[in-house]
């Protein structure tokens, strides 16, 4: 898509060590230095606007848009996310257990556009970006950093359950409105954004919005992490954003020849056919028209032959069920049933009858997104898989559905706070 | 009664009138709590009956309820033959005439005020707010039983009065019961009240 | 005026639904199916019936 160009983000890592601070510098060079002044920063906020960067946690909502929005408020507060709450992304931890001084220094520029004091970064409990970060962290006088461990849950690292849990309540979504931009963490209006978000924001500040639209989409421009998994293993590319779909599976060395289906954006995301997913372009705009969407930038490939797609998103579906909040009706009564409708499409040919219907009523009636994700991913399932689905209907479960399984579903967490 | 007391007081139609309107605004009381769990009752609410209808009942026979009790009050304090002063129909243990006795109907009837006006402002407050202060209500029934029971002409002294105590008690301490052990929210696939499905 | 669900407020409690059975229907587990359409006028004064009838108050309403 763009001729030449260098990874961004990802430039100097090497290896499974952290950059230090001096490392990162001369990969990186100096944050400009910026009068601290009182307020938001109106001239940072423009460059953010101009360089059309889209947040990277998945929903991929203008950078610029968000700061003018919560700069705009009183006494605003920051917080990273860097709490990967999708089991199929590395990016995140990638970025903040190799370069955790770029995440640092998208964090003082998030502060310092809106006009903040102090930042907040939220990650998983365990998570190996607790020591990286506060190890990088210690290297800083530059930027107050408070580091928080939150609940390795699916839908806690949802921006309003990460506010809710800053707040002292559980990792749980929220109901909106009040949206955390007029009312956040300790009632202030506050700006998530995703660690990836903050390493390109970094970027932006020293090299200005020209540069960043130098490579990439014309309108959603830039270069992106993507967390891609072939049946060869997990790994995390950077590639300029509008690249096909094919190209990056194949830098994976993941044949079209070889290909099943893949599932775009996350355990939260659509499947779609080889042939319909290889020629689409990486942007959510792209994904949409296509009927899915990007999420944080998820491809999972499955090899043609030796897995079956739907006990695969029969597991993925019994893992999102699990994952509610418990909060929402729909949401905690249809997944399950849903689930279990799939899996026992999957290992035992049965056919649900209210299947369809529970996917048209599910969505969009919980306070997050993850009735709609969850119900999305299985609609895609059923109609990515209907040859399979029919084989097993009037065959029986095919011979993959004993096989080993290939997409790893973690074990549930089992609290909110 | 006691043929003292006709004698007394049968001239004073005030002694009358608050007599009267504090059985009747504790019969309508009672039965009001017992609609109040009847409403939450989904087996007992059906298509032409549905459980919005027994809420509106349950909020209608307490406002009516709580207009005798006011009448009661009012009567009470205008009948000189007893001393309970104006202060006492809202401020407890101010009535120099059987203290204790009418300092029970005084709180119960500062909590029924409370409960009355969060109950027309309930769409306006935090819904477990309402909740507490709408529970305190069986508070207050208990508290006005006991006043009609301690000092009540017709409640103390009376065995018809006895007996209405008894069976309000019986009412209202079996829907308390039903309600604690009936759990809000789905219980199991619901029928369909609403026609449709 | 429109008809929006707190979902997580909401218990099931179907009152909504026997006061606007006309606009409000129940899924399988008794939590209410709306869809954002403008609500028609004659409807208005049974939404406000049904938002103050709601036991866990998760019947919202919204002027636009």
């Amino acid at each position: 898509m763009t001729a030449p160009w260098k990874v961004r983000v990802l430039a100097g890592i090497d290896g499974d060590k952290p950059l230090s601070g001096d490392a990162h510098l001369a990969v990186h060079g100096a944050l400009p230095a910026v009068a601290r002044g009182r307020g938001a920063d109106a001239a940072l906020i423009r460059e953010i606007e101009a360089s059309g960067l889209l947040g990277r946690g998945g929903a991929g909502f203008p950078a610029g848009r968000k700061a003018r929005t919560v700069g705009a408020g009183k006494r605003p507060a920051v917080v990273g996310n860097g709490a990967e709450g999708e089991p199929a992304s590395g990016k995140d931890v990638l970025l903040m257990t190799r370069n955790p001084h770029l995440v640092l220094d998208g964090l003082a520029v998030t502060v310092r556009s809106v006009g903040g004091q102090q930042a907040h970064l939220v990650v998983h409990r365990g998570s190996p970006a607790v020591a990286t970060m506060t190890a990088a962290l210690r290297e800083r006088r530059d930027v107050a950093v408070k580091i928080h461990e939150i609940p390795a849950r699916y839908v806690s690292s949802e921006e309003s359950a990460v506010v809710q849990w800053l707040n002292g309540g559980d990792a749980k979504p929220t109901l909106r409105p009040p949206g955390i931009f007029e009312r956040g963490v300790d009632g202030r209006p506050t700006l998530v954004h995703n660690v990836e978000t903050l390493a390109q924001l970094a970027l932006i500040a020293r090299h200005g919005a020209d540069w960043f639209r130098s490579v990439g989409d014309v309108d959603e421009p830039g270069t992106m992490l993507l967390t891609i998994t072939t049946p060869a293993g997990r790994r995390v590319a950077e590639v300029p954003t509008g690249t096909t779909v094919g190209a990056a599976l194949e830098a994976e060395g993941h044949s079209f020849a070889a290909a099943g289906a893949v599932l775009i954006g996350g355990y939260f995301g659509t499947w779609m056919s080889r042939e319909l997913a290889w020629h689409l372009p990486l942007t959510h705009y792209a994904m949409r028209a296509a009927g899915g969407g990007l999420g944080a930038g998820i491809l999972i490939a499955l090899p043609a032959d030796g897995v079956c797609g739907l006990i695969e998103a029969a597991r993925i579906a019994t893992y999102l069920a699990g994952e509610n909040a418990g909060q929402c009706g729909p949401c905690f009564n249809g997944l399950p049933a849903l689930a279990a409708g799939l899996t026992a499409l999957a290992t035992r040919g049965k056919i649900e009858p209210a299947m369809s219907r529970w996917l048209s009523v599910i969505p969009r009636r919980g306070a997050c997104a993850h009735p709609d994700g969850a119900t999305r991913m299985i609609a895609s399932a059923l109609s990515t898989f209907a040859g399979e689905a029919d084989r097993h209907a009037q065959h029986g479960p095919c011979a993959a559905v004993r096989a080993r399984p290939m997409l790893p579903v973690p074990a549930p967490a089992t609290d909110w706070r | 009664m006691t043929p003292l007391a006709t004698s007394v007081f049968s001239s004073n139609p005030l002694w009358y009138t608050t007599r009267s309107t504090a059985v009747v605004g504790f019969v309508l009381l009672s039965i009001g709590a017992v609609l109040g769990v009847a409403s939450t009752q989904r087996t007992l609410a059906s298509h032409s009956w549905p459980r919005f209808a027994t809420q509106a009942l349950h909020r209608n026979v307490n406002v009516l309820g709580l207009l005798f009790i006011v009448i009661h009050i009012i009567t009470t304090i205008a009948d000189s033959y007893v001393n309970v002063g104006i202060a006492s129909a809202v401020v407890p243990f101010t009535s120099s005439y059987k203290t204790l006795g009418v300092a029970w109907g005084t709180i119960a009837f500062d909590l029924l005020l409370v409960v009355a006006v969060t109950g027309f402002l309930r769409v306006r407050m935090q819904e477990p707010v309402w909740r507490w202060i709408h529970l305190t209500s069986y508070l207050a029934w208990t508290l006005g039983l006991v006043h009609f029971v301690s000092i009540g002409t017709d409640g103390a002294a009376a065995k018809w009065g006895f007996w209405l105590a008894i069976v309000a008690t019986f009412a209202v301490a079996s829907a308390a019961v039903l309600r604690v052990v009936t759990p809000n929210g789905p219980q199991g696939p619901v029928r369909s009240v609403t026609g449709r499905s | 005026m429109r008809i929006r669900i707190n979902p997580i407020t909401c218990k099931a409690h179907g009152l909504c639904a026997e006061m606007l059975p006309e606009w409000i229907q129940l899924d399988e587990w008794g939590y209410p199916i709306l869809d954002g359409q403008e609500l028609p006028e004659q409807l208005e004064a049974h939404a406000r019936r049904a938002a103050a009838a709601c036991p866990t108050l998760a019947v919202l309403l919204t002027k636009d």
